[in-house]
């Protein structure tokens, strides 16, 4: 076992190396760079204080000069300054925008994994009923309304409309003066809208594949010879069946981990959200080479890493792969 | 002359005098409150972009200078009328040969921490801006300086090689502090987030990627500002934006045509909000690439804009909102040349000069010269409706007296390596934003065509050349005057754009706010004089 760990992680260096190499060549692919981003057609700016930010970032050095130099500031876990007129450390930036993408992101995996399970196990034991259809119907709703649009009605109805919850942002005016009750609430009202809507949207993935493999496992023998015992239905339900069911839902969450640091551009752009996604986003278009390699190294970390975990709980269940035969 | 023309020309001739003279025209159904002037409220705007930093000197962005503008001074502005007069400078003199200015300070001006402003301020900032290691984009004017010295406290001069007239403007960059930045790294100054200034509003906090708030300063010199805070909410979506102004989160947006037009004449809304109308300082404009053999000839030039109905373009893509552009100029500022003979709407006039340049009408309806057919692309850049709107429109006329127009739009940054730079490109649909000062040196001079440089299009015309530097090279207003309505006179003849539009700024704000006096310069001019009646405060 021991082996197999050092083999995996071992691994990971070379893989992370490959990664930053290709996506360092690709960003810089991109037609323009910061420089011009931030001057092309201003009639103030001349071609020797064009060269003089250049050269102020670094820019004027061959690619791979700028790679390697990239790359010794990453062996001390340090992602450089940003390339935005700020010039602040990129480490900053990210730190200060990962709080509410994460807190966002966890609860409406909780709500998705909370709805998405029973809906599916209704769905697989009421088969083709009345409810199975309209769960259908509802979950592909979900699925195939344009999030932003249904973003923005909901702000319009809750917002404009009838002025029951905020419209954008994630405090109110005035915050620092609540009390901690206060701010809890007025923080719960800024999230009601973009939480359920994404769990909206999400639903549909989830609950379908609950549904399947639900099925799946309800047609087995052992689920027959477990009725035929005379066990209750409900127990046949949630002790027999479902365990079995979610071993694959489960893999699913642990998939899902990596994108919890990553937030969704449209989203959080309709609700003056400030996460992950507006900042990486605002990154590419300014042509932030630091920023975005920053942002796409942590994603790739918490990938492999993920990865790196679903299989070692694989070879922990199963020994044929921790020996490596089969 | 039909009724139609007609009654364009009258609108737009109501218009210049609208902004020539008295204010621009506001909308509201709110009654007139009364109350005095009292201190206190907030004033919450909404910015779709997050400032990038607060020191201007490095700052590249819009969002950041409408902050820092708040929190700094010039030692010149520009005032209402868009003149400009004395800010941290109570006074200026040009010497007569017009190589030297000196800057009388104005006495008494703290800095937000206490310490007093003085010429070494602007000295230092003189030195900063044209020091090699500074990251900045507005080094270029201030080096034309030939010496910059602090004749005392109070007193600051500089002198030039040749007289410069952008050069009393350029001095309206913000003063930095010296005693906080002098011998430090400007670049990782701590004032980029906390700036400290000498303006009428002081540095409270920045939430990153939700709010920055500033506070009135008590001690400004010209008074403290009535609102006691200015909250800029980042609100990254414009519809997001305006349903926060419905809803009452932001107090000020700029509304689009639309909005302005079809949505917010509710009495509602009108009760709530003022909604003012004036030309913004940009125009749209359509530029040929005039090293391309098919547009060197004027007289194609000139039938293309023949051919374009200008105010059908407004009418479809501004709903209205906006006027004709007949060359570089804002109208109602005093470089603007109000009647030049450029190219009126005229597509029977538009057949003629195609013919005379050769052109003959093809059986499929495409004019063709020498076997070739008359087809050409416009270009544009990507999110920007209105400029693919006008684009469709050019592309209908254009196909009625037989050209065959394309259009491709493109994503900004590739737009410009790709094809400005390298001058790939035949039409183009863009627009300028128009400075303050009048001087087009950087976009007309013919040493201005290299790549990466303004003329793009490669215009070259000696006598626009002559007006250029000489109408840089005087402080006299009247002799400038007579430089840029010549240059007006020529960019109508040669038209080597065909201009577009001036669109209209179209601010809405909460009706609460009093003391909002509409000027050539816009509205914000007065900000420090907008109060809220104290029975009407909300925050």
């Amino acid at each position: 076992m021991a082996n197999y760990l050092i083999k995996r992680i071992a691994m990971l260096f070379p893989l992370l190396l490959g990664i930053t190499l290709i996506t360092f060549t690709v960003i810089h692919l991109a037609p323009g760079e910061p420089v011009e981003m931030q001057t092309a057609m201003s009639p103030k700016v001349s071609a020797a204080s064009r060269a003089r930010l250049r050269e102020f970032y670094g820019l004027d050095k061959p690619l791979h000069v700028q790679y390697l130099r990239w790359l010794g500031h990453l062996a001390h876990l340090d992602f450089g300054r940003s390339f935005a007129p700020d010039n602040r450390p990129v480490t900053d930036k990210i730190v200060e925008r990962i709080p509410i993408t994460l807190s966002l992101n966890v609860i409406a995996l909780i709500l998705e994994f909370g709805l998405a399970i029973p809906i599916g196990i209704l769905a697989a034991v009421r088969r083709d009923s009345l409810l199975d259809r309209g769960i259908s119907v509802f979950v592909f709703v979900g699925f195939a309304v344009p999030t932003f649009w249904l973003a923005l009605l909901c702000m319009y109805f809750f917002g404009v409309k009838f002025s029951w919850l905020p419209i954008s942002g994630i405090h109110s005016l005035g915050y620092e003066k609540f009390s901690a009750a206060g701010r809890v609430w007025d923080l719960a009202k800024h999230l009601v809208l973009p939480i359920s809507i994404a769990t909206f949207g999400s639903l549909a993935g989830l609950s379908r594949y609950m549904r399947s493999t639900m099925l799946e496992v309800l047609s087995q023998d052992y689920i027959t010879t477990a009725r035929a015992k005379g066990l209750q239905e409900r127990v046949v339900i949630f002790k027999h069946a479902l365990k079995n069911a979610l071993l694959p839902v489960i893999t699913l969450l642990g998939f899902s981990l990596p994108g919890l640091i990553g937030g969704s551009v449209i989203f959080e752009t309709i609700f003056a959200i400030p996460g992950m996604g507006q900042l990486f986003y605002q990154g590419v278009m300014a042509r932030d080479y630091p920023l975005v390699m920053g942002i796409l190294v942590i994603g790739a970390c918490l990938t492999l890493v993920g990865n790196l975990l679903a299989d070692l709980c694989y070879a922990v269940a199963d020994p044929r792969i921790r020996h490596g035969r089969s | 002359m039909t009724l139609r023309r007609l009654f364009t020309l009258l609108l737009v001739a109501l218009q210049l005098s609208a902004c020539g003279q008295s204010a621009p025209e506001q909308k509201s159904l709110a009654r007139p409150k009364g109350g005095a002037p009292a201190y206190g409220d907030a004033l919450i705007t909404g910015s779709i972009g997050e400032p990038n930093t607060l020191i201007p000197l490095l700052a590249s962005d819009s969002a950041s200078h409408e902050v820092a503008g708040l929190v700094y001074n010039g030692l010149v502005r520009y005032d209402k009328n868009l003149k400009l007069e004395g800010d941290l400078a109570r006074s200026w003199e040009v010497s007569p040969d017009g190589l030297t200015i000196t800057f009388h300070l104005r006495p008494g001006v703290k800095w937000h921490d206490g310490k007093e402003f003085t010429s070494r301020d602007v000295l230092y900032t003189y030195r900063v801006t044209v020091d090699p290691k500074t990251p900045t984009a507005y080094s270029e004017d201030f080096k034309q300086v030939k010496k910059a010295e602090a004749l005392d406290t109070y007193t600051f001069q500089v002198s030039y090689d040749k007289p410069f007239a952008p050069a009393l403007a350029s001095w309206g960059i913000a003063i930095l502090p010296a005693h906080l930045l002098e011998g430090k790294d400007i670049t990782k100054s701590p004032l980029a987030r906390s700036p400290i200034g000498t303006g009428p509003y002081t540095f409270k906090e920045w939430i990153p990627g939700q709010k920055l708030a500033l506070e009135a300063n008590p001690a400004y010199w010209e008074g403290r500002p009535y609102l006691d805070r200015f909250v800029y909410r980042i609100i990254p979506d414009n519809s997001t934006m305006y349903m926060e102004l419905k809803a009452g989160g932001i107090d000020t947006m700029g509304l689009s045509p639309v909005q302005y037009q079809r949505q917010t004449n509710t009495p509602e809304f009108l009760a709530r909000f003022n909604k003012y109308r004036y030309p913004a300082s940009a125009y749209t404009y359509l530029g040929y690439n005039l090293r391309l053999p098919l547009f060197k000839d004027r007289r194609v030039r000139q039938a293309i804009s023949h051919a374009i109905n200008k105010e059908e373009i407004i009418q479809g893509v501004l709903l209205g909102m906006g006027q004709i552009a007949h060359g570089p100029y804002k109208p109602g500022t005093w470089a603007y040349k109000p009647q030049v003979a450029d190219p009126e709407y005229n597509p029977a006039k538009a057949q003629q000069l195609l013919k005379e340049a050769g052109f003959v009408m093809g059986p499929d309806g495409i004019l063709a010269k020498d076997g070739k057919p008359f087809s050409f692309t416009i270009m544009t850049n990507q999110g920007n409706d209105q400029r693919m709107k006008c684009a469709q429109i050019i592309q209908r006329r254009l196909k009625r007296v037989g050209i065959d127009v394309k259009i491709r739009v493109m994503e900004w940054a590739s737009f410009l390596t790709n094809f400005i730079d390298k001058g790939k490109f035949e039409a183009v649909l863009l627009g300028w934003t128009i400075g303050q000062d009048p001087d087009l040196y950087d976009v007309w001079h013919s040493s201005k065509t290299e790549p990466k440089e303004l003329n793009f299009i490669g215009f070259k015309n000696a006598e626009v050349d002559r007006l250029l530097i000489e109408g840089r090279g005087t402080f006299d207003q009247e002799q400038r005057k007579r430089c840029y309505w010549g240059i007006q006179d020529i960019l109508a003849q040669e038209q080597p754009y065909t201009f577009l539009y001036v669109p209209d700024a179209l601010p809405a704000v909460a009706s609460r706010f009093q003391g909002i006096e509409p000027a050539p310069a816009g509205i914000m001019y007065n900000l420090i004089k907008w109060y809220v009646p104290e029975a009407e405060q909300q925050h």
